[in-house]
């Protein structure tokens, strides 16, 4: 299994390692020289390292299957994928700007409106939209800030640009991951830590405690932050989890909460304690059987009535999600020259609106070319990718779209850069993509990098964990030669 | 400190010296029925009656032998008592309350049961029966290092403190019970062979100390040969040896200190304290022993509720008394 980069074909792909076969880009020339030195015992050896560190670290994650849920062990691969820190100065700068703009559309849309009344943004998509919630109308959150934490995903095109696919304001996962990868490469492939001067990861739960001590309504310098699950059968209970012990708050379920005089506590062996800034990990849906489904179980009742009066913060805002919409994701790029008054830096991924009747026959005519989503679904379900579709389904689809046209976005396919990934006969290449993570609180930041997840299987294109998908550690190195 | 977490740590805690106490008392009584001849009043059987699990192993078994007793105890997953089921739980406890105890300690727990999961159903021959039993045991004692050294010693840590010294005083009235059960007058059955068992009465004796980690401390302690007597008074009343239950019951006592609203369990702790220290036990009559010891569990068992009414459960507890 030793690896010959000669050998490594990337099928016209843009790879992230390898610019053509035998030839590694310039910041992956330590790294894949570094892999080639290695014995095939050696290469083995440390997959089985990566494992074993995955097995007692207890990295897991939640599959749902009918037989019951399933706690498996994380899918990675060792082989890390770098990316410049020179391009990855202007990403970050496109993701703030990004998220700066969709948090001052949630906040208009919430209030004044400006942006119905100028025309930018049409109103019949708002009034049609799944996540546009009545009950937040008129909400003046501190900082006039709803989604405190954003994983935007990003893809790489054949030119080598990164475009955003989505960005995911109302409960993003992922970021726990990102940290143990980093935690997993550092014991297997040490050594390259001496000749790479690569940005550290570590330092996101110290930012998000920061972000979400900022909009505490009582202003202590130790503000009650904590963390809110659905509760361990929870697919995403290993980062609720891990969260809240790097940032040493509590992790809540909603049973452990109360609402009395419109404030929040939770039941301590101490008796009550006032609760001053929820991060939460439950659907907007789900927060509040009083306003919400009534048959919640995972909520706190009176839990929206406590923020309404500004007496406790949640994060992100209920009703975040109206900008987490594929129709809306559409016009981003409208909302960031209305409110910022900028170029947007990173581009988006040409977007149909099913909406609109002439984008519409568009995409009924070249199904074969597209990929259909549904504007509110996450974790790559209820999709449609055209080119590789049975005509049957293509003629499913053309049926959905028609009977619900709001419903459905479609994109041209893109085609998703590849990294190498160990597997038993060498290296192969597999579509990769990426999601950082932005927080925006008095100040915004971006992790160095973020989670790069991995279609495992050749030539596919579904990299999400609950399909299969793997994941690599991020690198953001400088284009210098290492250290 | 939440108390949902309270709760989970304290069973946590629990379930981890349970799996240590079983683990120990599995190796023990293999070394002692080695040598005892067969048909001794004490014999594989004696261990389902130490872990209350005579009745739930009988509807589900006909041959009461060495190969069905441990593996119903050590690896069957169906019944809730076994290592592994014990282990199950430590493990889910721990995974949901991974927040608040050490990593390490989350890492040692979750390879536990990695391993007991594993190769528990392989370790019922003798042979890895032993590798797999010290490993449990030297794996359980480190947690407990782990826990004083790496854990501030702040409210979950007191939990897991009360829940270990609770499990541990449970553990030691059973041993002795076992003891008194089949070794003192007058619980002999009328048909029995006394003198069958007679010649290994020491034997036994060392073995029940042994299953308390007590042997050495007890040689140390009591310079007399080892006799019935000195055992029991050794296991329940010794000030100093950390599994009897007089230290257990001090230690819970002052474990329970700092902790808010509780007057009530440290009340029911001095009862229970009451009726160790006072007593001077009296071991001629089996059937008097026996019921003290009952009375004694039920003591415990009144602090356990206590505890959970007070902290890991109070809304039960107000509803219950609406």
């Amino acid at each position: 299994m030793h690896i010959d980069w000669k050998e490594y074909q990337t099928g016209g792909f843009y790879d992230e390692l390898i610019s053509s076969p035998g030839y590694p880009r310039r910041s992956a020339r330590i790294l894949a020289g570094y892999l080639a030195s290695l014995s095939s015992e050696e290469l083995q050896q440390r997959k089985a390292a990566a494992e074993l560190a995955i097995k007692t670290l207890g990295i897991s994650f939640t599959v749902y299957s009918e037989a019951g849920n399933i706690d498996r062990e994380w899918p990675f691969d060792i082989i890390p994928r770098i990316i410049s820190e020179k391009q990855w100065l202007k990403t970050s700068a496109g993701l703030q700007q990004r998220l700066a703009a969709l948090n001052c559309f949630i906040h208009d849309i919430y209030n004044a409106r400006k942006i119905i009344k100028d025309k930018v943004f049409p109103e019949a998509l708002l009034a049609q939209s799944d996540n546009f919630r009545r009950e937040c109308v008129g909400m003046q959150p501190a900082l006039e800030v709803w989604a405190h934490i954003c994983g935007s995903d990003l893809v790489r095109d054949g030119d080598g640009q990164f475009y955003v696919l989505e960005d995911n304001l109302r409960v993003p996962s992922g970021v726990s991951y990102m940290l143990e990868n980093r935690k997993v490469t550092k014991r297997v492939l040490p050594e390259l830590f001496e000749n790479y001067l690569i940005q550290p990861v570590t330092e996101y739960p110290a930012q998000l405690f920061d972000t979400l001590a900022a909009i505490s309504p009582r202003p202590l310098d130790y503000p009650e932050v904590v963390v809110l699950t659905p509760g361990i059968y929870n697919s995403a209970y290993f980062e609720h989890s891990f969260l809240a012990q790097q940032m040493g708050v509590e992790l809540v379920e909603g049973s452990d909460l109360v609402v009395e005089d419109e404030m929040v506590y939770m039941r301590t062996i101490h008796g009550l304690s006032r609760v001053d800034v929820i991060y939460r990990r439950v659907d907007d849906l789900f927060l509040d059987p009083e306003v919400f489904r009534r048959d919640s179980a995972l909520g706190v009742p009176g839990l929206m009535r406590a923020w309404l009066k500004g007496n406790v913060a949640l994060a992100n805002a209920p009703g975040a999600g109206v900008a987490d919409d594929k129709a809306v994701y559409a016009h981003v790029p409208d909302m960031i020259r209305y409110y910022l008054g900028e170029e947007p830096l990173l581009p988006n991924v040409p977007t149909y609106l099913c909406n609109d009747p002439v984008q519409r026959d568009h995409v009924l005519k070249h199904l074969d070319e597209l990929v259909v989503k549904p504007v509110n679904e996450s974790g790559g379900y209820g999709m449609l990718m055209g080119p590789q579709a049975s005509k049957r389904e293509r003629q499913r689809f053309a049926g959905l779209i028609k009977a619900n046209p709001r419903n459905y976005i479609a994109q041209p396919l893109v085609s998703l850069s590849t990294a190498p990934v160990l597997g038993e006969k060498g290296v192969e290449p597999r579509h990769i993509d990426l999601r950082p993570f932005i927080l925006q609180g008095r100040n915004t930041w971006v992790t160095p990098g973020g989670l790069t997840r991995v279609a495992m299987t050749r030539g596919s294109y579904v990299v999400n964990s609950s399909q299969g998908g793997g994941s690599k550690d991020t690198w953001i190195v400088s284009d210098g030669e290492g250290r | 400190m939440l108390s949902r977490v309270a709760e989970r740590l304290y069973w946590m805690s629990r379930y981890l010296e349970r799996s240590e106490n079983l683990a120990r008392l599995l190796t023990v009584y293999s070394n002692l029925l080695f040598d005892l001849p067969r048909g001794a009043r004490i014999g594989w059987h004696t261990l389902l009656e130490i872990t209350g699990s005579m009745e739930e192993f009988q509807q589900s078994h006909q041959i009461t032998d060495e190969r069905a007793v441990i593996r119903y105890l050590l690896a069957d997953a169906r019944y809730p008592g076994s290592l592994l089921s014990t282990l199950v739980l430590a493990r889910e406890n721990a995974r949901t309350t991974r927040e608040i105890i050490p990593a390490e300690a989350w890492e040692q727990i979750n390879n536990l049961y990695l391993v007991v999961r594993d190769s528990a159903g392989r370790s019922v021959a003798r042979g890895p029966r032993q590798d797999l039993l010290q490993q449990v045991i030297g794996s359980c004692q480190q947690l407990t290092g782990l826990f004083e050294g790496a854990m501030s010693h702040n409210s979950g840590y007191r939990f897991i403190e009360l829940a270990r010294s609770i499990e541990r005083a449970d553990m030691t009235t059973r041993i002795v019970h076992a003891g008194s059960a089949n070794l003192l007058p007058d619980n002999v059955p009328e048909d029995g062979e006394p003198a069958a068992v007679e010649p290994y009465e020491n034997l036994i004796w060392m073995s029940i100390l042994r299953s308390s980690s007590a042997y050495q401390m007890y040689r140390q302690h009591v310079q007399d040969r080892v006799n019935a007597e000195d055992v029991v008074t050794f296991l329940l009343q010794d000030p100093l040896f950390p599994r009897s239950v007089l230290h257990c019951l001090n230690r819970l006592e002052e474990g329970l200190q700092p902790l808010p609203h509780n007057d009530r369990v440290l009340r029911d702790v001095a009862g229970a304290l009451r009726r160790v220290g006072d007593t001077r036990v009296n071991v001629q009559s089996g059937r008097a022993l026996t019921e003290y010891i009952d009375a004694l569990q039920q003591e415990i068992g009144t602090i356990h509720i206590a505890i959970e009414q007070t902290w890991l459960q109070p809304a039960i507890a107000q509803d219950a008394t609406q």
